[in-house]
């Protein structure tokens, strides 16, 4: 966990007593909606269908119990006692009134969580691993790194008012946990042939109307000049990113036209004229952020404790811990995933009484830590092995051991029409027929791994493009159709998917799955072949012929 | 950005104005009596391109009651009743179609 400084606690606090006077001023009629929408927004406030809708940052993913409990209050007492966690470590409030914000800004001040720049043209929620700190081989704890962008992008004044948003994600580990290749900048933390520490920087990734894969603008930063080298890129795109046209005005599109070759000229430019300037990051305030990470105090364990050897009896138990629960750095203990994907259940969504439940839970079995991951499920990051049979057991009786991270049923899926004001068609209904038709677990298994994607329109929240299935809602005529694409993926060999055909109506869709998820068991060459390591064999063309020889 | 009244405003059938409380978010429409109704069957209904710019400019000037008034499509029935035109206003005036995490 990272320990606010009172820098932030005031920050914070005061933001909160800002926002409460410019509510109040709009609800006075003094400030008018024009005037009022920019400020609501730049505190994380939407209008959504049916209310305002409320995004709070959760900086690179990390919770403590203590927040997680104050985040079910809100949902209890101002909404309407549930919360949705998205694909960008944020969780989001669907029924918030706006007359109440302040008061439910303020109690979420009281344990360092807010709602800054969870929206706006500037710079988002910087993300991360959700395994930070705990993975193993991992070259060291993005959320450092993280925390210093955190600090630096907070209310920066030359970045408030950008083209568009700017959003940040961060990795450490071999394998891309939070999708830097489709973020506005990515960086990946690595080791250069000396043994030195330090960024490969991406530029200009991003989904939406407009999807591009980030591409490496430099291969190699040294921490020293982190700040230096992504104030070197930003304003660049402040300069020259456009304006005039919303659907242009991302980095990526900028990145596109311009070619990386002569973007990249434009930054090295403006970081030479700056590099060794304020920015330079001293190795002291580097090691003051690092000391304000706390990690637990381990103990030396089992790796097969006992506990663990006779819950091994239990098939359901076996079944949720080969599926939920994954290596930790330290020996004895692992990183434990919590599906908010339940059968039939709307995914990322969890309950006030869930997250009291799994705050009691961190408490006992995890040191107090929560993470969120983009993929819209919680984790428990410090479980020692010999407590994971308690642990499921309670996770269980809470709805909360769904043993499905990563299978089919594991969909990432945006709010969709039933929630949103841009979306032209629903996501989350599609999203529970589909675990229905893939509830059973043996046939989940048997599948593999395969990632679901579900966008209800072309801003693309869910992710579609890149999801192994990708799933895009449009309208025609007034009807829900979906555009079916395969083969994407979000990790470090980042794809995106390719359309298969034309849109299939609404009551098709998850028969269309279907006929996608038995093709590939029939055509994949063993086993243990994904899903899509199948479509990149064989091409789209096999799918589209089953999808569309019949229909 | 073109406000709502610059537009070319095209309507083929009946239509409402409707927007969002301004205090809480509720879905409101505007009714015959120059004021907002969370209750469709209160709506005032247009019929033609030029009540629905004067309903809809009427409706923009009270930004303290509403936000982002627009027209949308109703059906009338033989009853008189009168029923949203599309999906996303049905899913406004009725709530979301799936059950909610928890029930109210």
């Amino acid at each position: 966990m990272y320990a606010y400084d009172e820098i932030d606690r005031t920050l914070v606090n005061e933001r909160v007593e800002e926002f409460r006077d410019q509510v109040k001023r709009r609800l006075s009629g003094e400030l008018t909606e024009d005037e009022f929408k920019m400020l609501r927004l730049q505190n994380g406030v939407y209008l959504q269908l049916h209310a305002y809708m409320f995004r709070v940052a959760i900086p690179y993913g990390t919770l403590s119990s203590q927040q997680l409990r104050r985040l079910a209050h809100v949902a209890r007492r101002y909404d309407r006692g549930y919360g949705h966690f998205t694909t960008r470590q944020n969780i989001q409030f669907n029924w918030i009134k706006l007359a109440e914000l302040p008061d439910a800004l303020a109690d979420l001040a009281e344990v360092g969580i807010h709602a800054m720049q969870t929206s706006g043209n500037n710079t988002r929620n910087v993300t991360s691993d959700q395994w930070a700190g705990v993975a193993p081989g991992e070259i060291e704890d993005p959320r450092i790194w993280a925390e210093i962008l955190r600090q630096y992008t907070t209310l920066h004044p030359e970045f408030s008012f950008l083209p568009r948003k700017f959003k940040f994600a961060i990795t450490a580990s071999g394998h891309d946990r939070a999708a830097v290749k489709i973020h506005d900048i990515g960086l990946r933390l690595h080791k250069n042939a000396e043994g030195e520490t330090g960024f490969e920087v991406l530029v200009g990734g991003g989904l939406g109307r407009t999807p591009f894969i980030g591409k490496t603008i430099k291969p190699f930063v040294a921490g020293s000049d982190l700040l230096s080298y992504v104030e070197a890129i930003m304003r660049v795109y402040n300069q020259y990113g456009r304006r005039d046209n919303i659907y242009k005005a991302r980095i990526k599109i900028l990145v596109h036209e311009l070619g990386i070759e002569k973007f990249a000229h434009e930054v090295e430019e403006e970081w030479q004229q700056m590099r060794d300037g304020a920015l330079k990051l001293d190795e002291e305030v580097v090691e003051d952020i690092r000391a304000r990470f706390f990690y637990p105090a381990y103990e030396k364990l089992p790796h097969m404790p006992e506990e663990l050897r006779k819950a091994a009896a239990d098939p359901q138990f076996e079944a949720w811990r080969k599926n939920s629960t994954f290596a930790h750095k330290v020996p004895g203990y692992a990183i434990v995933t919590i599906s908010l994907k339940p059968i039939g259940g709307p995914p990322g969504d969890a309950t006030a009484e869930q997250m009291d439940t799994l705050a009691d839970l961190a408490d006992k079995y995890s040191f107090g830590e929560i993470r969120v991951g983009h993929e819209q499920n919680l984790a428990l990051p410090h479980v020692a092995r010999r407590d994971l049979p308690a642990l499921w057991k309670a996770l269980d009786k809470a709805g909360l051991a769904t043993p499905n991270v990563n299978l089919v049923s594991d969909i990432i899926a945006c709010p969709g029409l039933d929630y949103c004001s841009l979306a032209n068609a629903r996501s989350i209904p599609i999203a529970q027929e589909l675990t229905r038709r893939f509830a059973n677990h043996d046939t989940a298994n048997l599948i593999g791994r395969l990632h679901i994607n579900i966008s209800g329109c072309i801003n693309a929240c869910g992710h579609h493009h890149v999801g192994h299935i990708g799933i895009l809602g449009v309208e025609k005529n007034g009807e829900e159709f979906y555009q079916i694409t395969i083969g994407g993926r979000a990790d470090e060999n980042a794809q995106m998917g390719t359309l298969i055909g034309p849109a299939v109506p609404y009551a098709e869709v998850a028969d269309v799955i279907e006929d996608i998820v038995e093709a590939y068991l029939a055509l994949r060459d063993r086993p243990e072949e994904l899903f899509v390591d199948t479509v990149k064999r064989l091409g789209v063309e096999p799918f589209r012929e089953r999808v569309y020889a019949t229909r | 950005m073109t406000s709502p009244l610059q537009q070319k405003i095209k309507i083929t059938g009946p239509s409402v104005v409707t927007a969002n409380r301004t205090w809480d978010g509720v879905v409101i429409y505007r009714t015959a009596g120059k004021d907002w109704s969370p209750d469709l069957s209160e709506a005032a209904i247009v019929r033609a391109a030029d009540e629905a710019r004067a309903l809809l400019a009427e409706s923009m000037a009270d930004d303290l009651g509403a936000i982002g008034p627009y027209i949308a499509p109703v059906e009338i029935g033989e009853d008189g009743k009168i029923e949203p035109g599309n999906l996303r206003e049905q899913i406004r005036l009725s709530g979301v179609t799936i059950g909610l995490p928890v029930q109210a």
